[in-house]
């Protein structure tokens, strides 16, 4: 399976009125997450963070789609 | 004074009450003449209620304010009769683009069905709206007593005396119930001891209206870490009269004086607009904003409504456009209450879905500035992240958040709704303000939001006219007055029924209406229940629950 690039955030159950409204609860969850964290502890817990998910998704084509695509645009290259 | 409006005055007349007692309680007073409570005042005098509203000032507001008012407001203005005016002196808008840096990242369009009366959004400048909104309350029969400053309440339990200073002295009067719609900071909230609650945030931001001929469209511009204004964010915005809003932010530590004198602001709009373009200053002023609400509405006698109740950043727009949301939804219930056709505690439904609607308000608004002024170093990263990967990738195009802007909210979970009993698609779920619709009426073009609301009304839809069940709806009898409406997939009219012609299928496709599908629809437009198929007991008993008379 390709990297998913469309909008894909919900949550099982829930109904949305508004298209921006699942990705906005995410946002708001991943800055709180970080609320009152040090910029030291904030990078340890985005580490986590990727190496958590990337486990979750498993399938190394895709993490490493994820990774070059998130590399571009990044010190210049 | 402005180069594009001249304020009005309005003329203060001595109250009789100075002279000699007052004759009995009003129903209803107004306490504020901005746009939340003269729409209040509009609404109940609608509904057949007598209202006198007492403002401390003799003018409209000072200054453009809030300007954006959305689809959903603009549809209440139509029920109040302003609607035209509004739209007509208004710059109506749908698009905005967001950028960062230079590129453009991200679009919205804030109407993206077809087939609605009216735009996503306008731009207007408050005191026009205000004296548009003066004039049908002096057209209707509402009285506004200007230079009347409420300066004492006390809430009996029955009713509320209210103390109110004048140019000629003081005077007291009495009212069944007392409409709060004297701002933000409420003086009638302070008076009675209650708390307001929630966030402070540290940014300041000015605001420059400027006129000026300029070819850009009639769009939100919005800008993250513009080249003209490193590191903060910008928005634009076009209003009546060539007026254009341009909004700076400028972080906690500016002076809000020193920012607002014309050899600072004057640099920062040329640095945008470039050199050469000419324009002139016509307000100016520099805002901080707080996301906060009163725990509830409804305090004995008091009904707070606007600002008075809930304030959000101006992100979104959902300062204004939500205090007329408030009213709308008040008018009703508080003309049942006065007529006996409904208990007190319809009017506790009234806190409870409008602080609900302040949660999502005040929710959406907060996520918003979040995002446009992050408060952390790994928040901007965050925020840089998705401005950058929004250049290529649909899904982070989906998380910018330059504000959502004004929606009205679905009161699901309101103890006025009767949940569904049959299956139904779509989202005109119980509790939804309605979608709009094209009709036509004896051939007549028309739309569907502009025949509905003011009373209960029951729609029903048919292929043809005759096919609807004429037995249930004469067995139709309601304590409260309920009007039926037909809706019908082919044209053609039936005596004494108001008839709307379905004529591009969008009521059907909106609402998955079928041959005989029934909807409770509320006096504020929200759908209260809906059916299959029409039976008359199950209809009278939807009416009493949205009257919390069962």
């Amino acid at each position: 399976m390709p990297l998913i690039l469309e909008p894909n955030f919900a949550e099982p159950g829930r109904r949305y009125f508004r298209d921006f409204s699942p990705g906005d609860d995410f946002y708001q969850l991943l800055i709180d997450a970080h609320r009152e964290l040090t910029d030291e502890q904030s990078n340890l817990l985005n580490a986590k963070l990727v190496l958590l998910l990337a486990n979750h998704v498993g399938d190394l084509a895709v993490i490493r789609e994820a990774l070059q695509r998130s590399r571009e645009d990044v010190a210049g290259g | 004074m402005l180069k594009t409006y001249r304020y009005p005055k309005y003329e203060y007349r001595r109250p009789p009450e100075l002279d000699h007692a007052a004759s009995g309680p009003r129903p209803v007073i107004v306490v504020g003449a901005g746009p939340v409570g003269m729409s209040a005042a509009v609404d109940l005098l609608q509904h057949g209620v007598p209202v006198l509203v007492l403002d401390d000032d003799d003018t409209v507001s000072i200054g453009s304010r809030g300007v954006c008012y959305a689809k959903r407001a603009l549809e209440i203005f139509d029920r109040l009769g302003i609607g035209d005016a509004v739209c007509g002196k208004g710059v109506s808008w749908n698009v905005g683009r967001t950028f960062f840096g230079e590129r453009e990242v991200y679009s919205f369009n804030l109407r993206p069905q077809p087939d609605h009366k009216r735009p996503g959004m306008i731009n207007l400048q408050q005191y026009y709206l205000e004296e548009m909104l003066v004039g049908r309350c002096v057209d209707a029969g509402v009285e506004i007593r200007w230079k009347n400053k409420v300066v004492g309440v006390r809430d009996s339990g029955r009713g509320v005396s209210v103390e109110v200073e004048t140019p000629d002295g003081r005077y007291a009067i009495d009212c069944d119930w007392l409409v709060v719609a004297d701002g933000a900071r409420s003086p009638v909230r302070r008076m009675l001891g209650l708390d307001v609650e929630g966030k402070v945030f540290t940014d300041r931001f000015l605001i420059a209206d400027v006129v000026m001929q300029a070819e850009f469209p009639a769009e939100r511009w919005f800008w993250f870490d513009p080249p003209f204004h490193r590191n903060q964010s910008v928005l634009l915005h076009k209003q009546a009269d060539n007026v254009w809003r341009i909004d700076f932010q400028l972080g906690w530590d500016a002076d809000p004086e020193e920012e607002k004198k014309p050899e600072r602001v004057v640099p920062r709009i040329k640095a945008m607009l470039g050199e050469e373009r000419p324009f002139e200053l016509e307000w100016v002023s520099v805002y901080t904003f707080q996301c906060r609400r009163m725990q509830k509405f409804r305090h004995g006698r008091c009904l707070f409504v606007g600002d008075a109740a809930h304030q959000v950043s101006p992100f979104g727009a959902r300062g204004a456009n939500s205090g007329v949301q408030d009213t709308d939804n008040l008018a009703w219930k508080l003309a049942l209450v006065l007529g006996g056709q409904a208990p007190e505690r319809l009017l506790d439904s009234y806190s409870d879905e409008r602080t609900f609607a302040a949660d999502e308000n005040i929710m959406n608004s907060t996520r918003s500035t979040d995002f446009i002024t992050p408060k952390s170093s790994v928040s901007r990263t965050f925020r840089n992240a998705v401005l950058q990967l929004a250049g290529r990738h649909a899904f982070a195009r989906k998380l910018v958040n330059s504000g959502r802007l004004s929606v009205p909210s679905v009161y699901g979970d309101s103890l006025l709704n009767t949940p569904d009993a049959d299956v139904f698609a779509g989202d005109m779920v119980p509790g939804a303000p309605l979608d709009d619709a094209p009709v036509e009426v004896d051939g007549q073009a028309g739309w569907l939001l502009d025949r509905l609301g003011g009373r209960f009304q029951l729609l029903l839809y048919a292929e043809r006219a005759a096919d609807v069940d004429a037995r249930a709806l004469a067995e139709l009898k309601t304590a409260i007055p309920l009007e039926p409406v037909l809706l019908t997939g082919r044209p053609g009219g039936r005596p004494g029924v108001r008839t709307l012609h379905d004529v591009r299928g969008r009521f059907v496709e909106r609402y998955d209406a079928l041959p005989g599908s029934a909807w409770l629809v509320r006096p504020d437009q929200h759908l209260a229940a809906r059916w299959r198929r029409l039976e008359p007991n199950a209809v009278r008993a939807a009416l009493a629950r949205a009257t919390c008379n069962e």
